[in-house]
């Protein structure tokens, strides 16, 4: 089985951990990984900025990149949201195009919903270095992947007791992309929210499939002086499990 | 009358009051859980959405013949019917029956359309007193204020304050409970519905095959506005029609369920015409002022299923930036996620450009919508819409880094220097901290990039050491 990363912006300037472990688990899975080189950023900030012309230029840049590819595998649910659930709908005039957009994101996933569906990985080894863990599931994992319940699942697979879920854990963590930067008080408050949820759980590792989130959390809680916790994309957790 | 107004500066100060953010937070989350609850128990509600749009979607596509329809059973049935155009009209058509009737004291029942239009800014000047009958609007009528929650108007305030307020206005003793608060309250309130010349509703439901209003209440004050006064004033948007009478109990249990987690609510008012002869109660006179207001234009556009709207409160309830700062910051009759969306298209985007980036687009108020109105896609296009309004010159400042991004070279060239500066962190002389990034630095610290190498040269690496 062969699929082909969709790395995200976010990943590319941020997060080169959360890939490289995204890579270790689906290889260690048996999935064959390619990185088409060309890939850049999947458009969102246009498209959720009502920002169109641009939204549809990195649309098709997509298309050019990931079209020949049979299966696409994203690092982060925003991004593998806009894939599935945006793209066509930016080109209402062109039944083609919407066509071979439809066709791409039915072969789209994000991580953890491919691992689970895909190669069908039902167990995860128990973590060698149990730590209090929680998992924050981002709104467009929950709404927009429409993923409930698995990472969660791996999680107490992988951490057992030391797995607690997060209070309000369906509730949004105030990032929303250009929110963060337009409202930040409001975004900090949203924020301070969710940190203190975090902590209420006395987790010291936080987990996630949404990068975008993971940034807005973890510099929210350097900022706040939260200095032991940490936050993970769910791929570095497994892929400690797994050696 | 209205300006633009500034949600970042309004939101900031109300996120910063604490007292606002616990009481709006409570109840909404009260408000959400037992929602939450009605509709567990209901095991057919996905499909009374589903029935319920559908019938919302006959009479948005075809709205004028379904005013005309409900404008006409009215009249058979011994009512007025009165149409404006906007609030001016409508203010005008209450003024002038109060005029008429040489009306000096109105009760009014809850009514955000009445708000919509200021009717208690315009009534004095016509020389008559306005008191408000449901309880939080009654408070909020006291403080002198606005409602900040369409269902639940004095959700900002707590117990505490609510206590002061009656001790203050009313003589109540100082520090009462809840209890003592609604029994100083109803009292007050009694003598002014005795008094009333006119009762001034409004009306969840207008039934255009019977010319029927249905007022849903829990305190009985929509009851005896309705009842006890001589005339009846209802002030009714166009959008709270339904097509039939056998539609009302689908719509209540949608609606008590969304709006209050309850099975039904504790009084439903379903008025058909004024007193007939022969009866003994009721009002002599049955008005029925059909506001449009910037409705009727909806119907054949983008927005269409915003006339759809219950107007049940849950996606405020759900919505993470409402119950952070409720109401008020939003300066607007209609706060929350449908009043992101129905502001500017009711008073115009030049009024309410901000409001469509009050919304993470975090998609939870599109999962408890009765009317399952597509909020957060809604959200999107007002924001291609205001995108569209600011001309040339920003479209190519928004489109320009799309089209550097669009290039696999331009683009790993700005990362490579965005991941170099990011690394400096604090070494970062704090002139950067403008902008984009100082936005950002008002609760985060600014991101650095994770140890070891980017991704790109990871895999070039090691592609060639399997190689």
């Amino acid at each position: 089985m062969k699929i082909s990363l969709l790395l995200t912006c976010t990943a590319d300037l941020l997060y080169p951990a959360s890939a490289r472990a995204c890579v270790n688990v689906l290889e260690a899975f048996g999935v064959e990984v390619a990185f088409p080189r060309l890939q850049t950023c999947c458009g969102q900030p246009w498209l959720n900025t009502g920002r169109l012309a641009g939204a549809r230029r990195l649309a098709l840049h997509f298309l050019d990149v990931f079209e020949e590819a049979e299966t696409i595998v994203a690092i982060s649910s925003s991004c593998a949201d806009t894939v599935r659930n945006h793209y066509a709908e930016l080109f209402p005039d062109s039944p083609v195009l919407r066509d071979r957009f439809e066709a791409v994101a039915r072969r789209t996933y994000e991580f953890c919903e491919f691992l689970h569906l895909v190669p069908g990985v039902k167990e995860m080894p128990a973590h060698p270095h149990p730590v209090r863990t929680t998992y924050h599931s981002s709104c467009r994992t929950l709404r927009g992947i429409g993923l409930r319940g698995v990472a969660e699942e791996y999680l107490e697979q992988m951490f057992g007791a030391d797995f607690v879920s997060l209070p309000e854990n369906e509730t949004c963590c105030g990032f929303g992309g250009s929110f963060s930067v337009k409202l930040p008080e409001l975004s900090g408050r949203l924020l301070a929210d969710k940190l203190k949820n975090v902590s209420a759980t006395g987790a010291l590792q936080v987990a996630s499939l949404d990068l975008s989130c993971l940034t807005h959390l973890s510099t929210g809680a350097e900022r706040l002086g939260l200095k032991k916790i940490r936050f993970f994309h769910l791929a570095e957790l497994m892929a400690g499990a797994l050696t | 009358m209205k300006s633009s107004h500034n949600f970042r500066k309004a939101s900031a100060s109300a996120v910063a009051d604490e007292v606002l953010g616990a009481a709006v937070g409570k109840t909404a989350d009260l408000l959400f859980s037992m929602r939450a609850a009605a509709v567990a128990a209901y095991p057919g509600f996905e499909e009374l959405r589903d029935w319920g749009r559908s019938r919302k979607m006959e009479v948005s596509g075809d709205l004028a013949t379904f005013v005309r329809r409900f404008s006409d059973r009215l009249e058979a049935a011994g009512g007025a019917a009165h149409f404006a155009r906007d609030a001016r009209e409508a203010v005008e058509i209450v003024t002038n029956i109060a005029r008429g009737l040489g009306a000096v004291a109105a009760v009014k029942s809850k009514s955000m359309t009445a708000e919509e239009i200021s009717l208690n800014e315009a009534l004095p000047e016509a020389g008559v007193t306005v008191t408000e009958t449901d309880l939080g609007e009654f408070i909020i009528q006291l403080a002198g204020e606005k409602p900040s929650h369409i269902v639940a108007p004095a959700i900002h305030k707590d117990r505490a304050q609510v206590a002061a307020l009656f001790h203050e206005t009313l003589g109540s003793a100082p520090g009462l409970d809840v209890g003592d608060l609604v029994r100083v309250a109803r009292k007050a309130l009694r003598e002014r519905f005795l008094a009333a010349d006119i009762g001034i509703t409004g009306a969840n439901f207008a039934i255009a095959e019977t010319g029927t209003i249905a007022i849903v209440t829990n305190e009985g004050n929509g009851r005896l506005t309705s009842a006890l006064p001589a005339v009846q004033i209802a002030i009714v948007g166009i959008d709270k029609i339904i097509p039939k009478l056998s539609d009302l109990p689908g719509f209540l249990r949608l609606l008590t369920r969304s709006a209050t987690g309850q099975a039904v609510s504790s009084y439903v008012t379903v008025i058909t015409g004024p007193r007939r002869q022969g009866e003994e109660e009721g009002p002599s006179e049955l008005h029925v002022v059909l506001l449009d207001n910037g409705r009727s234009p909806l119907a054949s556009g983008p927005f269409r299923e915003m006339l759809h709207c219950l107007h049940c409160g849950a996606c405020l309830n759900s919505c993470p930036v409402y119950r952070a700062v409720g109401g008020h910051a939003y300066e607007s009759v209609y706060p929350g996620p449908m009043g992101d969306v129905l502001s500017p298209l009711l008073w115009g985007m030049d009024v309410y450009a901000d409001l469509p980036d009050a919304c993470t687009l975090c998609g939870r108020c599109a999962e408890v919508c009765p009317m399952r109105i597509p909020l957060p896609e809604y959200h999107r296009k007002l924001r291609v819409l205001r995108a569209g309004l600011k001309g040339e010159a920003a479209a190519w400042k928004a489109e320009a880094p799309a089209i550097l991004t669009q290039h696999p070279l331009l683009y790993r060239t700005a990362l490579g220097i965005m991941r170099r500066v990011l690394s400096l962190g604090r070494r970062l002389p704090d002139g950067i901290r403008t902008g984009l990034p100082g936005a950002w630095t008002v609760c985060r610290e600014l991101p650095h990039p994770r140890e070891g190498p980017d991704f790109r040269s990871w895999w070039e690496k090691r592609k060639s050491c399997h190689e």
